[in-house]
């Protein structure tokens, strides 16, 4: 059930309220968190698209991130750490009317739960995964993540991380996403128009947005949450159908943002029924 | 002795990993464990641990790398919690029967769902029987011992099993205790320079993990199963050697008061430390209390146990997890069946109480006596097990 906004002329209500638990607020994020920025662009781009929020579930593993799903008042399934992509797809699979939203971070969609994140892709499954990547994991305390950049200060690389991050929009894109997007939580018009997009188009979407984790990476790396949006508005350059082989994050060399890919595939379940159902 | 100096009990572990100078640490973060790996991340960043740290992507990987690394002869050591256990469940199994001496602390926490942090035991059951050597450590100086002590009893040319150390998670985790270090020597001494028996070595080919076809399965089983029940004499060795450096003396079973107690608590864990002081005041107020507690939780040491509850009445089993639709908790369930036959038949009560952190006081152990004296004077007892102080119920 989607209760209605209360509009009561006297109470302040925020516009997207009826879309959250408010009984479960205040929320854990941290001041200068981003992933809060990030989830209400979700929600906006929720309403705008105008999918059916009857017929919509959201999705998450476990992380900062992950509370995504447990804050949205609507079916949500907060699944555990690295699993979002495959109960996702089995909501899918059991339902296809539905619209799957996978809301998880970077650790949990890419170390714990990576090579869900790689199978999902290929096989086209109809659902948009929106990764906040905050380079590191979150909810635990700041430890080296598999988005970590080189040299980053984590409470497990305490010399600096020795190890190369993913290139996120280079995986989706070889692992055969269909859409491709990136983008900061500053760049929040351009985040809720990829994500309204991604909403209404079929096949495996996925949209990367770097957002700030003024605890445990900020800390760390002497980036105040400000000086971490200065880097996304001036260490950002926005390049739609860059190639995705130049879209690592290294904010020295300026990290290239946009729309990378738009392809048309079919589906897990086009492909399915084509081939086992077609009798 | 070395130091005594106050410590989380989570970086008292991990310097106690240090002391072991283990080779190599691969572990993934997961609360309560996480300052045990990042501290032992730091020890080895600043050198004072001469180790590989491996930030592996996820526990599965955990214990395949301390597979790995064991089995090339080194010495190895993770720690993990909850669903952390659960998800390197697979490799928890094939360790054992493997027989690699690989030393975990299992930070204990309940397993999900509801999904939850806090502590009980819920995750040390759902591998009871996987084939490691189990003991629970009740307090930070406990933490410690055990860590060197795992190394020594597991690393034995007899033994060769995998061992694994259970401390309640936050509650011993995350609360300062203080803790005597060992001095190097000491350590020297106690624990030699790890020997494997196999190893991987191109000069002397082995292969690990082959296939047991049915003709042969069954004795690779026996063949794990039987150093298991035989590593008891090593154990009990190792703690003896311990209590000559240390001057603390474990034992597979402690007891507290118990000689002439008519009834007994059995705990697992921390609790053991808050149930002494309830039978030190239920026996201010005149009655006939004690306390046994389980250390050793695999192999399990049946006569001692029997042992330490033979002039009991009575028996108060606390149990920090269930075995859904079975007889009670899996500590109860364990009890009753080593009871079974004997000629001292006492009542057995059964609680399952602190589920997921919620706390248990002196006063709820004080409830839960009170509870079971009423259900023995009953006679029979009406029902199993209890769930203690749980609404709607
Ligand atoms: C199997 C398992 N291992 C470890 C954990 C502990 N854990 C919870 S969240 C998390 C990482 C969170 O990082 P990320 O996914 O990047 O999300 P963030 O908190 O940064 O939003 C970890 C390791 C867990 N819950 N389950
Ligand atoms: S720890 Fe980091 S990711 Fe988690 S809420 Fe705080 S700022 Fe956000």
């Amino acid at each position: 059930m989607v209760a209605k906004a209360d509009s009561t002329p006297s109470e302040q209500v925020h516009p997207l309220d009826h879309l959250i638990r408010t009984d479960r607020i205040p929320h854990i994020w941290c001041t200068g968190c981003g992933i809060g920025t990030v989830f209400s662009s979700c929600l906006k781009a929720m309403i705008s698209s105008g999918i059916d929020l009857e017929k919509t579930c959201m999705v998450s593993g476990i992380g900062c991130t992950g509370r995504g799903a447990g804050y949205l008042n609507l079916d949500s399934f907060h699944t555990t750490h690295g699993r979002a992509i495959p109960f996702a797809t089995g909501l899918k699979l059991g339902n296809p009317n539905l619209n799957v939203i996978v809301f998880s971070g970077d650790g949990d969609l890419f170390a714990i739960g990576g090579n869900h994140f790689i199978h999902g892709a290929r096989r086209n499954i109809d659902m948009t995964v929106i990764c906040v990547n905050n380079l590191i994991y979150g909810m635990t305390g700041g430890q080296v993540a598999a988005t970590t950049p080189v040299n980053a200060k984590t409470t497990t690389t305490q010399s600096g991380n020795p190890d190369a991050p993913f290139n996120l929009p280079l995986m989706a894109w070889a692992s055969g996403a269909t859409y491709v997007a990136r983008w900061t939580m500053l760049h929040i018009r351009e985040l809720t128009a990829c994500i309204e997009k991604a909403l209404t188009r079929s096949g495996f979407s996925f949209i990367e947005v770097l957002a700030p984790c003024p605890t445990n990476y900020g800390r760390r790396n002497r980036e105040k949450s400000l000086e971490t949006l200065r880097l996304y508005r001036d260490k950002t350059i926005i390049k739609n159908n860059a190639d995705p082989s130049e879209l690592d994050v290294d904010f020295q060399k300026g990290v290239i943002l946009g729309e990378f890919v738009d392809r048309e595939r079919p589906t897990c379940i086009e492909n399915y029924d084509r081939t086992c159902r077609a009798f | 002795m070395g130091n005594r100096i106050g410590l989380e009990v989570s970086l008292s572990a991990a310097e106690a990993v240090k002391m072991a100078n283990v080779d190599c640490i691969a572990a993934y973060p997961i609360t309560p464990q996480t300052h045990i790996v990042e501290h032992l991340s730091e020890l080895v960043n600043d050198g004072h641990l001469d180790a590989e740290f491996i930030p592996v992507e996820s526990e599965h990987s955990a214990m395949s790398v301390c597979a790995g690394v064991s089995a090339a002869g080194a010495r190895v050591f993770t720690c993990t919690s909850s669903q952390g256990l659960a998800l390197m469940n697979e490799i928890v199994h094939i360790v054992a029967s493997m027989r690699l001496p690989i030393v975990t602390i299992l930070a204990n926490r309940s397993l999900s769902g509801p999904l939850s942090i806090w502590n009980d035991h819920t995750d040390v059951m759902s591998i009871r029987d996987c084939g490691w050597i189990q003991v629970f450590a009740n307090n930070g100086q406990e933490v410690f011992d055990h860590v060197l002590f795992g190394f020594k009893v597991a690393e034995n040319e007899n033994v060769m099993l995998p061992l694994m150390i259970h401390i309640d998670g936050f509650i011993l985790t995350h609360v300062i205790e203080p803790v005597e270090f060992w001095e190097k020597d000491q350590v020297e001494k106690y624990l030699p320079v790890f020997k494997p028996v196999h190893s991987l070595h191109p000069d002397k080919p082995v292969t690990m993990g082959a296939f047991g076809m049915p003709f042969i399965f069954s004795e690779a089983k026996v063949a794990q199963d039987e150093p298991l029940i035989q590593s008891k004499s090593v154990i009990t060795a190792a703690w003896k050697e311990l209590g000559d450096i240390t001057g603390r003396y474990y034992k597979p079973v402690e007891t507290y008061r118990n000689d002439d107690a008519e009834t007994l608590f059995i705990t697992q864990g921390s609790y053991g430390d808050t149930v002494s002081l309830v039978v030190d005041e239920l026996r201010e107020e005149g009655k006939s209390v004690g306390l046994v507690m389980d250390r050793l939780w695999r192999p399990f040491p049946f006569n001692e146990f029997r042992d330490a509850v033979k002039n009991a009445d009575n028996l108060i089993i606390i149990d920090r997890a269930i075995s859904y639709g079975g007889q009670g908790g899996p500590l109860a369930i364990e009890l009753r069946s080593v009871m079974y036959g004997e000629k001292n038949q006492p009542a057995i009560t059964n609680f399952i109480c602190g589920l997921a952190g919620r706390d248990m006081t002196i006063k709820d152990f004080k409830n839960i006596y009170q509870r079971a004296m009423e259900k023995v004077k009953g006679i029979t007892l009406e029902e199993d097990y209890e769930y203690y102080g749980v609404r709607g119920k």
